[in-house]
């Protein structure tokens, strides 16, 4: 047990921390042309993009999973952007760089890191959500195109992006895993018609995305046809983890502390009634059990060593946890808690009820609760599976 | 950077884990509790071979010299194996309340022989944590009055106890004056009882005052709630495998998933809480700074998904939880001891926001 870093990993925390004194007030709050040439910076530095070899648009180093981390505590202890995300970087481009051709490499890896390449994944569809590999939208070979036809769900960014990353089934006689590919292409493709799905939030980042007679051309594939559910499996399990940042709840925490210190009802501040201060320090004990997690997760993956159960829990305990610490704040503040919107006495934005909304829809995404409990006991206890009912 | 356990810790871990599997584990709670018996000398004699009983004790005074941390994953073993064997007042609170403010006289005259296993010792640190009806001691020149209730390892030879002004005492169990009074707990594996002192000759600590009982204080939370994290996965354990092997219309229990998502919940609640207890320990032995509002946190959080954990892992077994005949009662027991002990959730909780400025 040691919880020092090296003098090498301390120097390292020091040109980061130089980096912010320097650059911190060029970091961008929004979107647009300064985002992208503050990317741009970041990656030259190798603070984004950092372990993406140089060939194809990334800063080259090592893998170093101390040094990772570092920079994403100095950077949000100086509450500056660490650039762009989005399921392109997140998701398409460990991908890609695992799966993909050599020429797919550098022609998607590049302009996506940048951010000129801006992607949604179509995953989800009506019927297929808990039951992914469910998936019913076909691609069928005419020529040396692949024919489109089906629609998805959930898609985030979807208005906003360039290009799709789609899973598609292509091999209909075969067994429901073995008959998708991983498909890319343009959502300038002509077929494609985009509906948004405004949710509880209000917000309408998630759209409903219909695909007729979609062209694409056959060599568009990341892996081989049928292989497209290994494909996607390759990186999911980084989503899962990332849902749920116990330094991003322990920010949160410190929040809900200081509203809770300057809210009164009835001339009485929140802190000071013991209930609601219960509450509070419950969820601060279970924060700090999953940070503690955190570190195990941390050591364990410097160390290459698989985390078992300790990681398995992450995506449930994380955002149970998180939609409880926002329903608090809400609880605090009485009436005022039902505020929303462009509105006179609004605290803080907002942020509670929408992260309060948000968190729930993060409970059901990304694999909703229920489906982490079986994931839990089946490969984490090794209990017995539902016995399958039907075979597809 | 090293969050995890070296290869010694585990081999120490399944070390004594082995011991108090040979030694017959639930068994030997149950005969025991049936004999009638409240001491365990066998287990003590065994434990002090395998340098547990002296763990904290430097090799100077015939220790094995370790740390906090060790001292938990000790703890997780005997609350694993409900193990009736005298452990946090005589192996570390008393040596740890000897270390820090013995003379060289009596940690001399104490510590290996508590190494040894030839002397246990009980701690009378309740009324410190919120006393009870009106129990508590008096010292004055030396001389003890009062009561103190809930005595850690209270089947001693010796016992440390703390007075109202947070001065701590030697005064062995056969001392003039001194009335002991057994406790029935619904713990059969941790005797307990009160202490009645009426003008008793007791030897000060003189380096003694409140700091060192408040360390006292969080070092035993601290090993409560590794008790805790050990006894609830045992019954985890226990759960898993009932709902795996007993089958109820034609298909394993554990398939349902009524039955399994009961199993998760207990997992995901659980699995943080070992790295919780470990990092508790940590800062006890290496982050003043934190050791006292996160032995507090570990306590009360490990506390209430132990209380969670034993509930849901006897439900999983259905009647047969509720019967003795599986025996799963005795680590909800020790759980709910483990529980109650030097400060309640609740409690707990309201120490942590005082010692962090949330009260004013």
């Amino acid at each position: 047990m040691d919880l020092s870093y090296s003098p090498e990993h301390e120097a390292f925390r020091g040109e980061v921390r130089s980096f912010l004194e320097t650059h911190g007030t060029q970091a961008p709050r929004g979107g647009g042309p300064e985002a992208l040439a503050w990317q741009t910076l970041l990656i030259a530095h190798g603070y984004a993009a950092r372990t993406i070899p140089k060939a194809y648009g990334g800063f080259g180093a090592e893998p170093d999973i101390l040094k990772s981390r570092i920079i994403s505590e100095e950077f949000s202890r100086a509450q500056v952007s660490t650039g762009l995300g989005g399921q392109g970087i997140s998701m398409l481009v460990p991908t890609l760089l695992e799966m993909g051709t050599e020429a797919q490499k550098r022609d998607f890896i590049g302009p996506t890191l940048r951010g000129e390449m801006v992607w949604c994944q179509g995953y989800s569809e009506p019927n297929a959500g808990s039951d992914l590999a469910n998936l019913a939208t076909r691609g069928t070979l005419d020529g040396d195109d692949w024919v489109i036809n089906g629609q998805k769900i959930w898609t985030s960014t979807a208005h906003l992006a360039d290009w799709i990353f789609c899973l598609v089934r292509t091999e209909p006689d075969a067994p429901k895993h073995q008959g998708i590919s991983f498909l890319l292409f343009s959502m300038k493709t002509p077929g494609i018609e985009i509906r948004p799905l405004v949710d509880m939030t209000g917000a309408a980042n998630f759209n409903e995305v219909f695909f007729t007679d979609v062209r694409v051309p056959k060599e568009q594939i990341v892996g081989r046809r049928g292989e497209g559910w290994k494909v996607a499996n390759t990186i999911l399990g980084h989503e899962r983890g990332s849902l749920a940042d116990p330094n991003q709840m322990q920010t949160r925490l410190n929040a809900l502390i200081d509203l809770m210190r300057t809210e009164t009802v009835g001339g009485v501040r929140a802190i000071d009634n013991p209930v609601f201060r219960d509450r509070l320090m419950a969820i601060q004990g279970r924060v700090l059990a999953l940070r503690c997690n955190d570190l195990r997760l941390l050591s364990a993956a410097v160390n290459h060593q698989g985390a078992g159960l300790a990681g398995l829990v992450v995506k449930l305990q994380g955002t149970e946890l998180r939609h409880e610490l926002e329903a608090l704040a809400i609880d605090v503040m009485g009436e005022m808690g039902t505020l929303y919107g462009d509105t006179p006495g609004l605290r803080d934005q907002g942020s509670w009820q929408r992260n309060y909304m948000y968190f729930l829809g993060l409970i059901i995404g990304g694999g909703t609760s229920q489906i982490q409990k079986n994931i839990i006991s089946e490969r984490g206890l090794g209990m017995p599976r539902e016995p399958k009912l039907a075979q597809a | 950077m090293e969050f995890g356990l070296s290869e010694e810790q585990v081999m120490l871990q399944q070390s004594v884990g082995r011991f108090l599997e040979d030694a017959g584990g639930l068994a030997q709670t149950r005969a025991l509790a049936a004999s009638g018996a409240r001491r365990t000398p066998d287990l003590v004699t065994g434990l002090s071979e395998l340098g547990v009983m002296g763990l904290i004790t430097p090799e100077s005074q015939g220790g094995t010299g370790l740390s906090l941390l060790e001292a938990a994953l000790v703890a997780e073993q005997l609350g694993a194996h409900v193990s009736p064997t005298p452990f946090i007042g005589t192996a570390i609170l008393a040596p740890l309340a000897l270390q820090l403010a013995g003379s060289p006289g009596q940690q001399g005259l104490w510590l290996p022989r508590l190494a040894a296993g030839q002397v246990t010792a009980g701690l009378a640190l309740s009324e410190q944590a919120g006393g009870r009806e009106d129990a508590g001691l008096e010292g004055r020149n030396g001389i003890l009055n009062g009561r103190a209730l809930f005595v850690i390892d209270y089947e001693a030879d010796l016992y440390v106890v703390a007075d109202t002004a947070g001065r701590l005492y030697l005064v062995p169990a056969t001392a003039p004056g001194l009335v002991r009074t057994d406790l029935t707990t619904i713990d059969v594996s941790r005797p307990t009882g009160e202490l009645r002192f009426t003008g008793v000759v007791a030897e000060p600590l003189a380096g003694a005052g409140p700091d060192l009982v408040q360390r006292l204080l969080d070092v035993a939370r601290l090993l409560f709630a590794a008790d805790t994290l050990g006894a609830a996965q045992a019954m985890l354990d226990q759960a898993v495998a009932y709902a795996s092997s007993r089958e109820q219309f034609g298909r394993p229990i554990g398939s349902f998933q009524a039955v399994k998502h009961m199993c998760a919940e207990m997992a995901a609640a659980l699995e943080p809480c070992r790295a919780m207890v470990w990092y508790g320990a940590h800062a006890l032995d290496h982050l003043p700074s934190e050791a006292h509002v996160t032995a507090c946190h570990t306590k009360a959080h490990v506390s209430e998904v132990g209380t969670f954990v034993a509930r849901t892992a006897t439900e999983v077994h259905g009647g047969m939880g509720f019967t003795d005949l599986v025996g799963l009662h005795y680590w909800f027991k020790r759980i709910g001891l483990n529980r109650q002990m030097l400060g309640g959730p609740q409690a707990l909780r309201d120490e942590a926001a005082r010692a962090t400025g949330l009260v004013s």
